[in-house]
């Protein structure tokens, strides 16, 4: 049995979605349902399942009817046929009270505008799912700062949300997910409000918590290389059909259709990214201001074992190894008398291929300069991720 | 246009002479008696009271809800009333605001919410609301002499049937704008009808229900007056033997203890509504 099943699950917004689907069953096209008698599909027999502990993303674009499929598996949204079953369960035959308490003990759910309440604050919002079940006030209050702690957040316990950034706000909403304890994640375009840089960040924290946690999570997005980072499987969603699902190699390999094959066409550019697509924005000291002892402190919050240092017009000036920065620190030295100069350097436009090379025989990073400017640096870990996923970097530094 | 003719005129006198009157009569009778010794509890209570104490915690509100001014022209009001000698009639005045405004909050808001969560009923509501508040307020004075007789008992009831619809309609519309993404968060996280309403939708609907109330108090303020016709009590039968009398001086001495008294209540609770 698997955590979450979907059996030919239907839904036809509109006026008479029986005479609707006898239309579908018949095999007429969706357009001349729409048109003879005004009613959408909105999704359109989908199945699948989704294992224990999996992260399922269901990716598609705006209008693909991947919203009303999520809202379909806790029956926000009523389903016009098929079955939804949640550890073998059928949650679209539930009464009332059965689809209540199965949304409180199994089903918690993120959403794309966060959906905090705004007269709430940030634990009073992450208790929520606690306090309509009668849990005790103090263990509700515990569970909450866990959750709120889990997420990275200790400390605004007190704030409201609208005092919060929208990363901020959306963590709250992980957090009150998280604080229900339900092993089922439905997450509706959770990130796709947030800035690039900011859903990295987050997108590697969900990672990172569901690896601790072990949630089984569906995850909606419109977005490939998000689908493609976070997904064991995906599910591509075209007109409310599911047109291909599979592991991320399966897909970028053998698209099923055109459509899949353009979506994935976006990502076979990063075979074809420069350097300055990848490159990163560096931690750098200044020889004009910094000292050895700030360059040390720098490295150490920053986990480095070298960095570049710059003058005043960003003149790259060389590179100050640790070990380097704590002797001059000793002796008194002043920051330029250490440097060294053994790093490789690179254009913008140099492609990612003939970087490759180099970065596995230099023992620094790579520097991006125009006219002995330093624009950014390589790492290797930038060029491997890059050569997987192009577009996520290009977004970071835009 | 006249192809025939409709007799609603004396269908309705028959209707209220020969059912209305003789077999309803006894229940409106009662009614009205019930409800006489609630508004002359509140009556006596304000008449009661100081008029020293009841201006100082008017002013009071005032400073806590509308700031330092407020209480100011709070106190200044009430010394007007004072000189002017329309202090009790003011009161009795309040009184009948009080109550007809309670009744209104407490048919109106449930009925509120109720229609924002059923369109039949909506659909049901909308037309008599808007009945409600069209009808010239004179029409319904004339059946609420007969059914209730002189006094305080048909000006709260007229008041109530003119002042309850912005109870109902802002409070409907509160519900209705509670943002969909946090309602349906609400649901997601398996929240029972009651658990949404008292959760989410209320709290989130309280500065919009405020408005409706601080709309139903000057309603109920301005038909409190006009219920003088029927012989309520209160600044609005000074108003009325002065325009009876063509004395202008007592018609302005009593508009200006309306004027006063709107004001006050209409700040008071506007400010209720924004610190909500």
């Amino acid at each position: 049995m698997h955590k979450i099943e979907v059996k030919n699950l239907t839904k036809i917004f509109g006026g008479n979605p029986k005479e609707g689907l006898k239309r579908l069953q018949a095999g007429e096209e969706k357009t001349k349902i729409l048109k003879e008698t005004g009613m959408t599909i909105g999704v359109d027999n989908a199945s699948f399942y989704v294992k224990q502990g999996e992260f399922f993303v269901i990716m598609g674009l705006s209008g693909s009817g991947k919203s009303t499929l999520i809202r379909l598996i806790n029956r926000l949204i009523e389903p016009t046929s098929g079955e939804v079953l949640i550890d073998g369960e059928n949650i679209t035959t539930m009464n009332k009270k059965e689809l209540i308490a199965i949304r409180r003990k199994k089903l918690s759910m993120v959403f794309q505008n966060f959906a905090l309440f705004p007269n709430r604050t940030v634990q009073e919002n992450v208790e929520y799912g606690l306090e309509i079940q009668g849990h005790p006030k103090d263990d509700r209050a515990k569970k909450a700062i866990k959750a709120i702690h889990d997420v990275g957040l200790k400390g605004y316990e007190a704030s409201y949300p609208n005092q919060l950034s929208g990363g901020m706000q959306q963590r709250v909403g992980l957090a009150r997910a998280l604080a229900n304890d339900s092993d089922i994640l439905l997450m509706d375009e959770a990130f796709s409000a947030l800035d690039p840089l900011i859903r990295k960040e987050m997108q590697d924290e969900l990672l990172r918590l569901q690896n601790k946690l072990g949630k089984t999570i569906i995850f909606i997005t419109h977005d490939l290389d998000e689908a493609l980072k976070l997904g064991d499987r995906i599910a591509i969603m075209k007109n409310g059909s599911i047109v291909q699902l599979g592991t991320a190699e399966e897909i970028l390999e053998n698209p099923a259709n055109d459509y899949v094959s353009n979506f994935v066409e976006d990502v076979d550019r990063s075979k074809v990214l420069v350097a300055g697509q990848i490159m990163k924005q560096p931690d750098l000291i200044t020889t004009w201001k910094d000292g050895p002892r700030v360059a040390v402190r720098k490295m150490e919050e920053a986990g480095l074992s070298s960095i570049f240092v710059v003058d005043k017009d960003k003149q790259l000036k060389g590179i100050l190894t640790i070990d380097a920065a704590i002797n001059a620190y000793k002796e008194n030295k002043w920051v330029e008398d250490v440097l060294e100069h053994d790093f490789h350097s690179t254009t913008f436009d140099t492609p990612l291929n003939d970087l490759i090379g180099i970065a596995a025989e230099s023992r620094f990073p790579i520097a991006v300069t125009e006219n002995n400017r330093l624009l950014g640096i390589i790492v290797r870990v930038s060029i491997l991720s890059g050569l997987i996923l192009g577009k996520e970097q290009k977004e970071a530094i835009l | 246009m006249n192809y025939f003719f409709f007799p609603l005129e004396d269908w309705t006198n028959q209707f209220v002479d020969n059912w209305l009157l003789p077999v309803l009569g006894d229940f409106f009778n009662s009614f009205s008696g019930v409800l006489s010794i609630f508004i002359n509890a509140v009556t006596n209570l304000f008449t009661f009271i100081p008029a020293e104490v009841i201006a100082i915690i008017l002013a009071l509100l005032a400073w806590r809800f509308a700031g330092k001014g407020m209480a100011i022209f709070t106190i200044i009001g009430a010394l007007y009333l004072g000189s002017v000698d329309l202090w009790t009639g003011a009161m009795q005045t309040l009184s009948i605001v009080i109550v007809a405004t309670f009744f209104s909050i407490v048919v109106g808001i449930p009925l509120g919410i109720l229609t924002a969560k059923n369109r039949t009923l909506d659909h049901i509501v909308r037309p008599i609301l808007d009945f409600m508040q069209t009808l010239p307020s004179f029409v319904y004075l004339i059946p609420a002499i007969l059914l209730f007789g002189l006094g305080e008992v048909p000006a709260v009831i007229s008041t109530f049937v003119f002042a309850t619809p912005p109870a109902v309609r802002m409070t409907s519309l509160a519900i209705k704008q509670v943002p969909a993404d946090i309602v349906e968060a609400a649901k997601a996280f398996g929240s029972t009808s009651w658990q949404l309403l008292v959760k989410v939708q209320l709290p989130n609907a309280i500065p919009t229900i405020m408005a409706g109330i601080n709309q139903t108090i000057m309603l109920a303020l301005s038909m409190a007056v006009i219920a003088s016709m029927i012989g309520s009590p209160g600044l609005g039968s000074i108003v009325l033997s002065g325009i009876s009398s063509v004395n202008v001086g007592l018609g302005l001495t009593g508009g200006l203890g309306i004027v006063v008294l709107a004001i006050i209540l209409d700040r008071i609770t506007q400010g209720l509504g924004k610190k909500a």
